[in-house]
This record gives structure tokens, C-alpha cells and sequence, in this order.
């Protein structure tokens, strides 16, 4: 996995004329154009409605990554991971859920805290000033 | 190989878990039978359902959890026929299927006495989620509340009845004493009394003779001729072993139920296996959660290795020692509890006043702890227990043991640990060692309690073990020659007093900054608020300053506190507790319109629960319009100076208290500090503002103001201790800013003022010292350091609600800024609303 979070081979969407909307990315999945760069606060996240579904993003503008999960936090199913705080664990970048503060690798989605619930990560990619969430067709693991 | 289970309950489930972490696992085709229609749940916690949890909470997993491991699980649907000869079973709902491998878990019921009228309406037994649903339904209509049975779970019934609103409620027990089983006639007298204190009506030796009543029950009459009215009765008066099932088969059964096992759990029928409360082991029903998870290892090792010879090894039985909480009483036993004779001394410590009772009996050379008895306090149970245990050697004085070391708690705990032998069972939910725990230390490099958790599973079971797990792991470090300091986390090596000086002397503005500066790595969800912290105590910029918004915890960064669901509460500041009609029409106006529960707070405020995220700045600028100000009740930070009326009415007041807690509060709103910060000022000595609970607390005595420090109240109630007296209001004020700005300076992150002394080398008199004497010559530095972070004071949400690029960050959607959270719903409850969750 690289800086810039590209999973999928990037099929050149056209960003200034679908602001929202789907992408083929070129392998069964897609890239969902989700916002602006700057509409998310540095080192910190937001959340993105994608159908009927939550998506937690994250600038981490220290490290130049983006990462992208669900928001909704495996451990008490609360919709709150966008809110948590991110930061890293022997480099390993992650959120911790604003409500017990269980955290989670926010590259596998693995819990850090010892539990064994795990949350589904995607792939993020910037492309003109704009942030897209890769959604791959058959859900990410 | 076919596996069936009957039985999907704690130790059923415990089963299905510990098997599929073996190999061999894949070899089996696992079925199981439940009766009840929810997947198994934490029956030992079965009373946090009246406490708000829900039966989700309480599941041990959820029921795509079996579909995911690949275990047919059939709900709803009791085994009624087991055919031993073609080694088949049949359900209730008519499924047939072979075994080779039968597994029985089949639990135990409430035992129900032959009374006559048990089967009245209002007459229920406390086993299962459904018992307890019926009897929240009843509870309604009743008033006056029984429970026969005063043992263990008799008593955790009779809290259940409390929290369901039933306040008039009795014990009834046939034996002279409660706890007969756990506890000596000592013990028993001292919890009967700290219960009564609680408002249980308690009756020992009485027996039940007719449950009265039609069609429902409206009393109980007793063998002495003595009756009550009661409307609602729970009977536990002891458990049955559910084995009818193998009575019905042919299996060998105990006189008083249970199904006869050996040590790998066997039932007279080797292909068949009974494990937890069903079982009997050399004549015994274990009724607790742990023997039944040993249990079930030792029947998942023999089948997995069934063609090896049977040795020994497998299930030997349980220790029987127990710890809980009985309606906020502490209640342990362990080892021999009652042992007496010429073989052993007793050693008893009891306080009446505090309703605190510790017996412990020593054997008769002094060296060996035999058992014993913790009532009112039982923080010493885990390591009395493995003393116990692993005959450790008692020190010269064994009273030592319960009456707490006198001086250097935490070395004594060190010491203590270290004193274990190697095979100490530390964690019993996982059957954890010692060995292995310092093991995951020294080759696996934990330094954690939450790496230590993810290494070895130790502490992820009840977690009564985590406080003997963190001194293990700092002395296996220090042991190793590994220098423990109190070091923030993996991005700062400082402690927070350190970094507090740090960022002073550099004069940093940003967590990014210190980071930078001070820091390595990116920082986590520990040092950010510590660090956020520090900085707005230092100097009280607005805490959503670029930059310095992300590094907030999440209650800061939205300036409000996130409640279940993911709604959050809104708390103004009313100064004092003072507040005019027509701001409290502004908060009823306000709450009405965007649809918010309203309660009365502890600290004399009103919280408005239930805000979704992006009404919280029009909520707050309607508000602000009125005349409030944010409360920082999200914050780590002074949260309210309660007041009582004082002599502007009170015939006894000396002073005027509502002035004087309404200076104190506005002085030090929005201060930041390592925890939160509560005061209160009394008007006399009657205390009714309960100053003396706080952090700090000011009383009117004749000649002026006393001033008490450190106090605490929530679940670690700790008395407020006098820092000096009769102080005009002058001098009050500014020996509260020495007290305060050193407090802020010095405590390591989420330490409360409690804490933080009791840790105090010196203790009060240290601090007296510096405060009142300035003995360290910095009481005009912190002085002016506090006036700094007065003058600098703005009322946060003002600025967010007249900042649209700081509004903008209290969407929920980034992508579509005027929806709400969908998932966000709510139930009425008593005319208002609560969280659907
Ligand atoms: C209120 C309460 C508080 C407790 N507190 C503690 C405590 O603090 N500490 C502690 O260690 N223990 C405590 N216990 C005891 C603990 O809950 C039990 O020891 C534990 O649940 C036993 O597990 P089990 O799986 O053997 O039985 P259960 O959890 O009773 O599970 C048995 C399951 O099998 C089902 N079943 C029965 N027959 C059939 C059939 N023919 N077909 C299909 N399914 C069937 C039952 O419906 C049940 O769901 C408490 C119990 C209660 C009720
Ligand atoms: S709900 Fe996320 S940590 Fe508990």
C-alpha cells in the first residue's frame, strides 16, 4: 500500500463534471467522488453518505495519507468512528472510537485493543482537489 | 464427526468458542439446540438489563457469529428426545439428527419450593432475559416487593425489584443469616445492616408457608403466624440441574439432580458429555460461570483426543471463591471461609460505621492463608485470593494483609505480585498464569495491560484481574532493568508535568507544534487530549483554533457530550444554580423546539439530552440570544460551583453562599485541567451544598470561609480535607488559584484532585505548605498565571456560532449537509424522549 492509497487502477474520472457519483474503476469496483480535499479538517475525519451507508474519511495530513472506513464502530454499533481521533500505534495509522476508545488499524481495520471485532476499510484516492472512496463490488473483506 | 450441543447458554457457547480455536475444529460438523430464542447471553450480568443494557449488549456474540464459523444454530427449539442407541436426536420442532459426540449444557433452573400459591399471578423466578421482561411488564402496577431467598442471587433479585421502582421491598430468608453458603454470621450482620441502610426490609429465619391472593398475589403468610402484603414476589431459593433430558436416556443422574461425569466430563454414556451447571461432579453442581468454562476444556481436550488413552488431567474441580457487588456493597469469599479450630487463627477487622467487615483465617503457624470473608471492601480480593491460593508466605504480621499496608500502597502491590509463584493463576476466565504474563512481557515485548490483553487474552474475560495484571507487567519491567516512568505514551518520553513545562518554556501553541518539538511519531487518541489540555491550560486560546481542533477528544471538538446513539447533550451555565423565570422559559423553549429530553443535573443545571450534531450551533445561538453561555460539561474543565440558598433566606446562613458560588464559578469557567474540576460553597455547617464532596468546597463559618481541597464523590467517595479557616473572600479566592494552577500543573492526565493528593508525597501538609505558606515561593507565579487564563475567557460556542467555517464542522454528512444521521431514533418514554439504540 502506497502514500496515496490507490488500490485500484485509477480509470481517470472526470471530477469537473461529476461532482457526486459512481466511477468504474476497472475491476468490478468503483471510486465515489465523496468531497473536496479541504472540506475535511486536518488529522481529523468526516463522515460520507454513500447510498444507505456511512463511510468514516480521514485526512491524515501528517503522514499525507487518506483513509477511508466504515463509521459505524463494531463495538457498541455506534455511528461514531468519523468523530474519533486518529493517530498511530508503532507507525500503524488508526481511530480511536470517541466512545470507549477501542481502536482500530485504519489500514486493515483490525482492533488494537485486544478485541475481536474489526471494522471494513477502503481505498481513497485524490484526484483534482477531489477525495474518492474506492468501493469495491463485492464489499472489502 | 457430527457435534451436537444441546444448550446454547454461557457454557454452551464458552464451548463453540474454545473449540474453534483448536485444529482440529474442522474435523467437526457442529449443531446446536437452544430453548430460549435469543443466542447465548451474560447470564452473570444478567441484572445490568435493569441498569439500561440490552439484550444485545449482554449477547457473548451475535447470531451471525455461529453462521460465520460455520455452527448450525437452531433457536427456539428444545431437544426433547435423545435416542442413545442410534445416537440420535430429536427437537421439539421435530428435527432428527445423528450424533457421534453429544454435549449436554443444559444449565439449571430456578428452584421454586412447593408453597402453596407459587403459581399466582406476580409470583416469578430470575433465570432468563424473558423472566426478567415479565417482570418489568408487572412492575408496573406493583408497590410492595418480596424475594425469597437471601443468598446471592436472592439479593441481586431484590436490586432488580429497587431498580424497577418497587423501593418497599423485603428479603425474606429461612436460614438465621444471608449469604448462609459464603459468608459468617459476622459478615452477614454487617451486610444485613449496610443493605437496611439502603432501604431493603430484611427478614431472616422465616419460612413461607401460603402465598395469598386471586387471581393475583397480595400477601405471604409465614410459619410464626406473621404475614405482609405483597404485590410481587421473586422466589430464589436455589438452582435445579436441568437433566431430565438425560434421566429421560437413561443416564446416570445424582440423588438431587445433576448429571453424574467424570473428570473429562463424561456421562455413564462415553459418546455423551455434560458440562456447567447440569453437571455433577464428585456429587457437586458448580453454580458459577468459571468451573463451568474449565469444564468445558477439559470434555473439548478429550474429544479432540478420544483414540488417546485416557490418563488423568481434566476437569479436578473448582475453587469456589467468589467476588461481587451486591447493590454497591463489595462482598468476597474465598478459600475456606468459616474454617475455625485449633489449626488456625482468625483474624477480624470490622468497622460498623462504615459497614466494612474483613475476616481472615491464617493458619496456626502463621505463615499460610487459609480463606476468608471481605464485606464493604474487597480491593484486596484478587490478592488475597492467589496468597491463598499458591500458599505464599504470609508477612510477619498477617493482619497486615487486610488492614492495608500503612504507607507505599503500590510498592507493597509490587511486592506482592512478585511474591506469586510462576503457575499463579492470574486470569480464571482464561486460565492465565503468571508465567505467561510475564512471559508476554519479557519475550513478547507487552508493556501494556491492552497488548498483554491481545497476547495472551488475559483480562478480556470479567476483568477483575486488570488491576494484578498492570503491577505484573510494571514489575516484570522493572525487574528486566527497564526504567518505568510515567511516560504519556509511545509518541512523548515525558511525564505530563514534564511536558507541561516544556511547552511553557518554548512557548508552543498548537499540538502539532509539541509534537514537532517534543514529541516523535503522530501522535494517539492518549497524548492528544493531554496535550490539548495542557495548552489550554496554559493559555486558554479558543479550543477549535485551526489546528488544534482535530487534536481535541471528540466531547471538545463538538463541545458537547455524545450520548448512546450518537445524539448529544447540551448543557448551559447556570452560575450558582441561580437562574430567572425567563431563562428558564428560554431553555423550556429551546428544548421544546428541537425536541430534547430536559433533566435536572446533580450540580444544579439543566442538561437538554438528544441534540443531533448540526442543530448543536442553532441550539446554541438561540441560547447564547437568551443570555447563556456554554457550561463545559464536555470538558475536562470546572464544571458547576453548586450553591445552597444562603442567608439571603435561610434563617441559618452566614453567609451569602449563591454570591459567593457565583463569583467562584464565574472566576474559573472554561478552566482546563488534567480532569474535571466541582466545587460548592455552604451557607452554614448544615452543608447543604455538600462542599465537602467536591474538589474543592467552601463553608461560612462565623469569621469567614473554610476551605476544603481534594474531595470526591461518584463511585470513589473521598471526604474534602481542610486546607485553612475562616478566610474572608479575598483570600479564599486567591488561595483557590495557588491550589488550582499547582493542581494543573502537576497531575498526570485523568487524575482527579483525590487522586492526585493521595499520591502527594506529604500529603495535605505538603500542599497546605505551598498553598497557604508558599513554600516553594511560586504562589505569586501561579497566581498570575491564573489571572492570565481569567482574562483570557471566551465563551467557546459564541465563537463557533458566529464562525460559519467553524459551523460548518458540526455536520454529520460532509456530503449532504442538511440530512440528519439516519440511524439516530428515539422512544418515549414518561412524555419525553429517549435513545432507540
Ligand atoms: C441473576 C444471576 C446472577 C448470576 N451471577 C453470577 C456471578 O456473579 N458469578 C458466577 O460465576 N455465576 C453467576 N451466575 C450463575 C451463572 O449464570 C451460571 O453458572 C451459568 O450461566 C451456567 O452456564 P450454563 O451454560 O451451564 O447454563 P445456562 O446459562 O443456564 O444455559 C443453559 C441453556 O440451555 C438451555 N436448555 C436447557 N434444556 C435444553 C434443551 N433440552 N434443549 C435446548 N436447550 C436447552 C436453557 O434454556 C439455557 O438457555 C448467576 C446466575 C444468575 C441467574
Ligand atoms: S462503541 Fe466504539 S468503542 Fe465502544
Amino acid at each position: 500500500m502506497n502514500n496515496t492509497q490507490v488500490l485500484h487502477p485509477a480509470h481517470e474520472p472526470d471530477a469537473t463534471k461529476h461532482s457526486t457519483g459512481y466511477h468504474p474503476s476497472g475491476d468490478g469496483g468503483s471510486w465515489f467522488a465523496a468531497c473536496a480535499v479541504h472540506d475535511v479538517p486536518d488529522n481529523g475525519g468526516v463522515c460520507v453518505k454513500y447510498g444507505e451507508e456511512q463511510i468514516a474519511l480521514f485526512k491524515f495530513s501528517r503522514r499525507g495519507e487518506w483513509y477511508a472506513s466504515q463509521n459505524l464502530c463494531p463495538h457498541k454499533q455506534q455511528m461514531a468512528l468519523s468523530r474519533g481521533m486518529i493517530g498511530s500505534h508503532n507507525s500503524e495509522p488508526k481511530v480511536a472510537c470517541p466512545f470507549h476508545k477501542k481502536t482500530f488499524s485504519l489500514k486493515t481495520g483490525e482492533c488494537l485493543s485486544g478485541d475481536e471485532c474489526s471494522i471494513k476499510t477502503y481505498p481513497v484516492k485524490i484526484e483534482n482537489d477531489l477525495v474518492y472512496i474506492g468501493i469495491t463490488a463485492g464489499g472489502n473483506d | 464427526m457430527k457435534l451436537v450441543i444441546i444448550g446454547n447458554g454461557m457454557v454452551g457457547y464458552k464451548f463453540c468458542e474454545k473449540l474453534l480455536t483448536k485444529t482440529e475444529a474442522q474435523k467437526f460438523d457442529i449443531t446446536v439446540f437452544g430453548e430460549e430464542t435469543r443466542p447465548a447471553y451474560d447470564r452473570v450480568h444478567l441484572s445490568e438489563y435493569f441498569a439500561g443494557k440490552s439484550a444485545d449488549d449482554l449477547a457473548m456474540a451475535p447470531t451471525d457469529w455461529y453462521a460465520s464459523h460455520n455452527i448450525k444454530l437452531h433457536l427456539g427449539d428444545p431437544v426433547t428426545h435423545i435416542d442413545r442407541e442410534n445416537k440420535q436426536v430429536t427437537s421439539h420442532l421435530g428435527i432428527t439428527l445423528s450424533y457421534d459426540y453429544l454435549v449436554l449444557a443444559t444449565g439449571s433452573s430456578a428452584f421454586v419450593p412447593p408453597i402453596p400459591g407459587v403459581e399466582k399471578e406476580g409470583v416469578f423466578i430470575y433465570r432468563t432475559i424473558e423472566d426478567l421482561e415479565l417482570m418489568t411488564a408487572y412492575a408496573k402496577k406493583a408497590r410492595k416487593g418480596a424475594v425469597i431467598g437471601g443468598g446471592l442471587l436472592g439479593l441481586e433479585a431484590a436490586k432488580a425489584m429497587i431498580d424497577l421502582g418497587i423501593t418497599d421491598t423485603h428479603v425474606i430468608e429461612f436460614a438465621p443469616r444471608l449469604m448462609p453458603r459464603q459468608i459468617d454470621e459476622a459478615g452477614s450482620k454487617i451486610l444485613q445492616r449496610k443493605l437496611e441502610s439502603l432501604g431493603l426490609k430484611i427478614f431472616t429465619n422465616k419460612n413461607t408457608s401460603s402465598i395469598v391472593g386471586h387471581p393475583h398475589i397480595s400477601a405471604m403468610e409465614f410459619t410464626d403466624g406473621s404475614s405482609i402484603a405483597v404485590d410481587m414476589l421473586v422466589i430464589s431459593a436455589g438452582i435445579k440441574p436441568r437433566d431430565e433430558l438425560a434421566r429421560q436416556c437413561g443416564l446416570e443422574t445424582g440423588n438431587r439432580g445433576g448429571i453424574v461425569v467424570n473428570n473429562h466430563m463424561q456421562t455413564s454414556d462415553p459418546a455423551i458429555f455434560a458440562i456447567g451447571e447440569c453437571a455433577l461432579y464428585k456429587g457437586m453442581i458448580y453454580g458459577l460461570v468459571a468451573p463451568g468454562y474449565a469444564m468445558a476444556d477439559a470434555a473439548i481436550a478429550k474429544i479432540i483426543s478420544l483414540d488417546t488413552p485416557s490418563g488423568d488431567g481434566g476437569f479436578t474441580g473448582y475453587d469456589m471463591s467468589t467476588k461481587l457487588k451486591l447493590i454497591g456493597v463489595d462482598v468476597a469469599s474465598f478459600g475456606d471461609p468459616f474454617i475455625s479450630g485449633d489449626d488456625c487463627r482468625t483474624v477480624v477487622f470490622e468497622d460498623t460505621v462504615k459497614g466494612i467487615y474483613k475476616r481472615i483465617n491464617v493458619s496456626a503457624d502463621g505463615k499460610h492463608l487459609l480463606g476468608g470473608i471481605l464485606i464493604g471492601d474487597a480491593e484486596a480480593y484478587n490478592m488475597l485470593l492467589q496468597t491463598c491460593k499458591n500458599k505464599v508466605v504470609l508477612p510477619p504480621n498477617p493482619e497486615d494483609v487486610i488492614l492495608g499496608s500503612r504507607g507505599g500502597s503500590e510498592a507493597d502491590a509490587g511486592a506482592g505480585v512478585a511474591g506469586l509463584p510462576g503457575d499463579a493463576l492470574i486470569c480464571s476466565c482464561e486460565s492465565i498464569t503468571k508465567d505467561a504474563i510475564c512471559n508476554a512481557v519479557t519475550a513478547n515485548g507487552c508493556e501494556t495491560v491492552d497488548s498483554i490483553k491481545k497476547c495472551t487474552k488475559a483480562g478480556t474475560g470479567c476483568g477483575g484481574c486488570v488491576p494484578m495484571i498492570k503491577d505484573l507487567v510494571l514489575h516484570t519491567m522493572k525487574a528486566q532493568g527497564k526504567y518505568v516512568r510515567n511516560v504519556l505514551c509511545e509518541h512523548f518520553s515525558y511525564s505530563r508535568q514534564e511536558l507541561y513545562d516544556l511547552v511553557k518554556l518554548k512557548q508552543l501553541t498548537s499540538y502539532d507544534e509539541v509534537l514537532d518539538t517534543v514529541g516523535h511519531g503522530d501522535g494517539c487518541e492518549i497524548c492528544k487530549p493531554a496535550i490539548s489540555s495542557i495548552l489550554a491550560s496554559l493559555w486558554n486560546d479558543m479550543i477549535l483554533k485551526k489546528g488544534n481542533d482535530t487534536a481535541q477528544d471528540s466531547n471538545d471538538r463538538y463541545l458537547a457530550n455524545i450520548q448512546k446513539g450518537g445524539t448529544y447533550s447540551v448543557v448551559p451555565r447556570i452560575p450558582g444554580g441561580e437562574i430567572t423565570p425567563d431563562k428558564l422559559i428560554v431553555i423550556g423553549e429551546v428544548a421544546k423546539k428541537y425536541h430534547l429530553y430536559t433533566k435536572i443535573t446533580g450540580g444544579q443545571r439543566i442538561d437538554l439530552f438528544g441534540a443531533h450534531l448540526s442543530d448543536l450551533p442553532d441550539i446554541w445561538s438561540e441560547l447564547i440570544a437568551g443570555g447563556f453561555e456554554s457550561g463545559h460539561a464536555y470538558g475536562k474543565a470546572l464544571r458547576t460551583v453548586k450553591s445552597c440558598v444562603g442567608s439571603t433566606w435561610c434563617r441559618f446562613g452566614l453567609h451569602d453562599s449563591v454570591s459567593f458560588a457565583i463569583r467562584i464559578e464565574e472566576r474559573y469557567r472554561g478552566l482546563r485541567a488534567p480532569h474535571k474540576l466541582k466545587s460548592a460553597v455552604s451557607g452554614c455547617i448544615r452543608e447543604c451544598a455538600e462542599a465537602q464532596s467536591k474538589d474543592f468546597g467552601i463553608i461560612a463559618t462565623e469569621k469567614g470561609w473554610n476551605l476544603y481541597v481534594c474531595g470526591n464523590g461518584g463511585s470513589k467517595p473521598q471526604h474534602a480535607l481542610l486546607l485553612a479557616t475562616d478566610l474572608d473572600s479575598e483570600t479564599c479566592i486567591q488561595y483557590i488559584d495557588r491550589f488550582l494552577m499547582f493542581y494543573i500543573k502537576t497531575a498526570d492526565p485523568l487524575t482527579r484532585t483525590a487522586t492526585w493528593l493521595n499520591k502527594m508525597e506529604g500529603g495535605i501538609n505538603y500542599l497546605r505548605n505551598v498553598v497557604v505558606n508558599d513554600s516553594l515561593g511560586i504562589a505569586g507565579q501561579l497566581e498570575a498565571e491564573m489571572q492570565l487564563l481569567v482574562d483570557n475567557y471566551k465563551c467557546e460556542w459564541k465563537e463557533v456560532v458566529e464562525t460559519p467555517e467553524l459551523r460548518k464542522r458540526f455536520n454529520h454528512f460532509v456530503n449532504a449537509p442538511a440530512e440528519k444521521d439516519p440511524t439516530i431514533a428515539f422512544d418515549d418514554m414518561r412524555g419525553q424522549k429517549k435513545a432507540k439504540w
